[in-house]
């Protein structure tokens, strides 16, 4: 059985001072090989919650993760993930950083080499492969953590935020090249944001999560990742659709924003 | 009370010793101001720069803005040496920019007898002052006619002279017959006459005391002139000082501080990675590392002669337990300081528990560790010079311990010039070696 099931995840943890966080209820998804995820939802909605647990970096105090038919108790390669920034090695250029996977695998040094050098082909940074990471700027460090974690050819792309800390511009090249990415080499990925504009743009399926207790509220079926493939991200935007869904979505997040104040302030 | 009492006199001393040095302070930062106001000055001729900096208009305040004038250095220490070579009257230096030196040469005063008859009588007295070291003989003087007969002297410089002029003179003291004029100023117990060489006192008990004028330099065996450092330093590189030479000297302080620092190292950055990684470590060592670190290891000095000695092996204990503690410091706060989201990225790439060890959390901790050798070594410096201090055989810290008793100024001078040369230079290498090993230092 191949794609990613998320069955009746719950994460329940207890607080220094004796309360407890329900950071996840009930959450159930089924996630096929190659589909793109986008994870939409006000801070606390336990969308990071989310995607650790799929890494395995938590375990959830109920339900279970199966990726290809295996459950999933811990960290594995198969499970690739891009952070928002500043988990690249500096210690390392920018060829062992992207190396860093197969090396650790023990893989023949030629192999390796050819990985590296068509990932840094891929991502457009060909040139840069004997800088040190931090003589990059962050769309370039992004780029080379992107193809870090396609240099180990993982099932699973898990992005927490990637473009958050990036400048709008760079950004929106950043988000042209995952959807490329996505459709050349047809990986399975969750990715999380804050931002409506790049879940709606990035997302075959989205994910609208709410809070306190973190669960699922509505899931959408777009159309606009497909439309965004090697096109300028920018006309699938003026889409009438597009602004229609960003309003709606915009809005219902603008409920649950009021409904957690209103609740703080009748406490 | 007492005791708070004993502390409050003993402060209000110190507060007036310092009070005394606060005009030559005034008068230091003023000629740095005033070189500032000639280099401005200077400056403006030159031809103009037109870097970034140069253009900005506002620099007050502006930290970036700030950097070390190296001419300024140079003007510094250049000055430190010339005021040293004009207050020790140097050979390196002209003869004018000496500060005045102590009065050498022969000086006279004549002084008055007065009789109980109300008699009176001069008679002169010569004075040859000569240069330390120097011997010199008494000039040959007539002893002239009258009650009170001519005397002859010599006195080293910086020294002063009780003479009994008058013992010579026909009637002393056993006659009532009193001094009571130098140069025919009056003078009597407990007043003092300027004359042309100096000052002539008069003690409680109506003896002269002779003070020629000692000028503002410093005597030679509280400050000797720089060459003279120089000089013992070239004597004791070849022939040495208390049976080794000064490479032998040194030799032994820096096996000591690098056998020590090594030892600490080896026990300190595993206990570290331990105490980073394990919480059972952690809890297991902190008290013993939190209660060690602040004891100076100074402190522990008396403990390791009553164990080990004064022999290499105390030294070195010491020196390991001075390194041990800062490095295992160190090595944790490199382990806890590593970005979790970079071991969650090593894990999500198929890295092993040795592999995340061996590629992420060491380099990740080497910046940190590098911080940690450099204050180790600095710490090492300063205590094998102290163990020295107390009890060694060889040494620079003995050297100049032995040397200063035996009031060798000039050797504990060159001592000390060798200790800060070497605790920079230690220091330089281990920047050097940041720079070449960790270049991703503060970059993270």
């Amino acid at each position: 059985m191949s794609g990613l099931q998320i069955d009746n995840l719950s994460m329940r943890f207890d607080l220094p001072n004796g309360a407890s966080v329900q950071a996840l209820q009930d959450v159930s998804l089924d996630l096929k090989a190659g589909e793109l995820l986008s994870v939409l939802g006000p801070s606390g909605c336990g969308k990071t919650t989310l995607l650790n647990i799929v890494a395995g970096f938590l375990a959830p105090t109920d339900g279970q993760i199966v990726l290809n038919g295996k459950r999933v108790r811990g960290p594995g390669a198969e499970r690739g993930m891009v952070f928002q920034q500043g988990a690249l090695f500096e210690w390392m250029n920018v060829r062992q950083n992207v190396g860093f996977g197969p090396a650790m695998k023990g893989m023949a040094k030629a192999e390796k080499a050819q990985i590296v050098d068509h990932l840094l082909d891929v991502v457009g940074l060909h040139d840069f492969k004997d800088k040190a990471v931090y003589e990059l700027s962050g769309g370039m460090q992004q780029r080379v953590a992107l193809a870090r974690c396609l240099a180990n050819d993982p099932d699973v792309i898990l992005m927490d935020e990637p473009l958050g800390a990036l400048d709008a511009l760079t950004r929106e090249k950043m988000q042209g090249l995952v959807l490329k990415l996505w459709k050349e080499t047809g990986k399975t990925i969750i990715l999380i944001t804050h931002s409506v504009e790049e879940a709606l743009l990035l997302g075959e399926r989205l994910l609208v999560m709410a809070p306190r207790p973190g669960r699922i509220h509505t899931e959408y079926r777009l159309p606009f990742a497909e439309m965004g493939v090697g096109q300028d991200l920018r006309e699938v935007k003026k889409h009438p659709d597009f602004a229609a869904r960003r309003e709606e979505i915009l809005s219902m997040i603008w409920d649950m924003e009021e409904e957690i104040m209103g609740r703080t302030e009748s406490v | 009370m007492e005791l708070l009492g004993n502390l409050g006199s003993e402060l209000w001393a110190v507060l007036g010793t310092i009070a005394r040095a606060i005009p030559y302070l005034v008068g230091y930062v003023l000629l740095v101001l005033a070189t500032l106001l000639i280099w401005t000055a200077i400056k403006r001729l030159l031809r103009p720069r037109h870097d970034y900096t140069s253009l900005k208009t506002v620099t007050f305040g502006d930290e970036s803005a700030v950097s070390s004038s190296g001419v300024a250095s140079v003007v510094s220490v250049v000055l430190i040496f010339v005021l040293w070579a004009a207050f020790t009257g140097s050979q390196l230096l002209p003869r004018m920019l000496h500060a005045p030196g102590p009065f050498t040469g022969t000086g006279s005063f004549t002084y008055t007898i007065t009789t109980p008859s109300g008699e009176t009588d001069d008679a002169t007295v010569q004075v040859l002052v000569h240069p330390v070291g120097a011997t010199a003989t008494a000039p040959q003087v007539d002893l002239g006619d009258g009650i009170a007969k001519n005397d002859s002297t010599t006195i080293a410089a910086y020294r002063t002279q009780l003479l009994r002029v008058d013992e010579n003179d026909e009637m002393g003291r056993a006659e009532d017959t009193f001094i009571t004029a130098v140069n025919g100023q009056p003078i009597a117990a407990g007043i003092a006459v300027d004359v042309d060489f100096g000052r002539v006192a008069m003690s409680e008990r109506g003896t002269l005391n002779i003070i020629p004028a000692t000028g503002l330099q410093m005597e030679p065996i509280w400050l000797p002139a720089p060459e003279t450092v120089w000089a013992r330093m070239g004597e004791i590189a070849t022939t040495g000082y208390r049976n080794s030479t000064l490479a032998e000297h040194l030799g032994y302080s820096l096996f000591r501080v690098i056998v020590g620092f090594v030892l600490g190292a080896l026990v300190g950055i595993p206990l570290g990675y331990a105490m980073g990684l394990s919480n059972w470590f952690r809890g297991w060592f902190d008290p013993i590392v939190e209660f060690m670190r602040p004891v100076p290891p100074l402190a522990l000095i008396p403990l390791v002669i009553i164990w080990a000695g004064i022999g290499e092996t105390g030294k070195i204990i010491l020196l390991f337990l001075a390194a041990l503690w800062i490095m295992a410091i160190a090595a944790r706060s490199g382990v806890s300081g590593v970005r979790i989201s970079k071991v969650h990225a090593a894990y999500s790439l198929g890295a092993s528990k040795w592999q995340i060890m061996r590629h992420v959390i060491v380099p990740n901790s080497l910046p940190e560790i590098f911080t940690g050798a450099r204050v180790a070594m600095g710490v090492c410096w300063g205590t094998v010079v102290a163990a020295e201090l107390v009890a060694a055989e060889k040494g620079v810290g003995m050297m100049i311990m032995v040397a200063s008793q035996f009031q060798s100024t000039d050797i504990v001078l060159m001592g000390i010039i060798l200790i800060g040369v070497i605790g920079f230079g230690i220091d330089m290498l281990i920047r050097w070696a940041e720079r070449l090993l960790v270049p991703w230092k503060g970059k993270g």
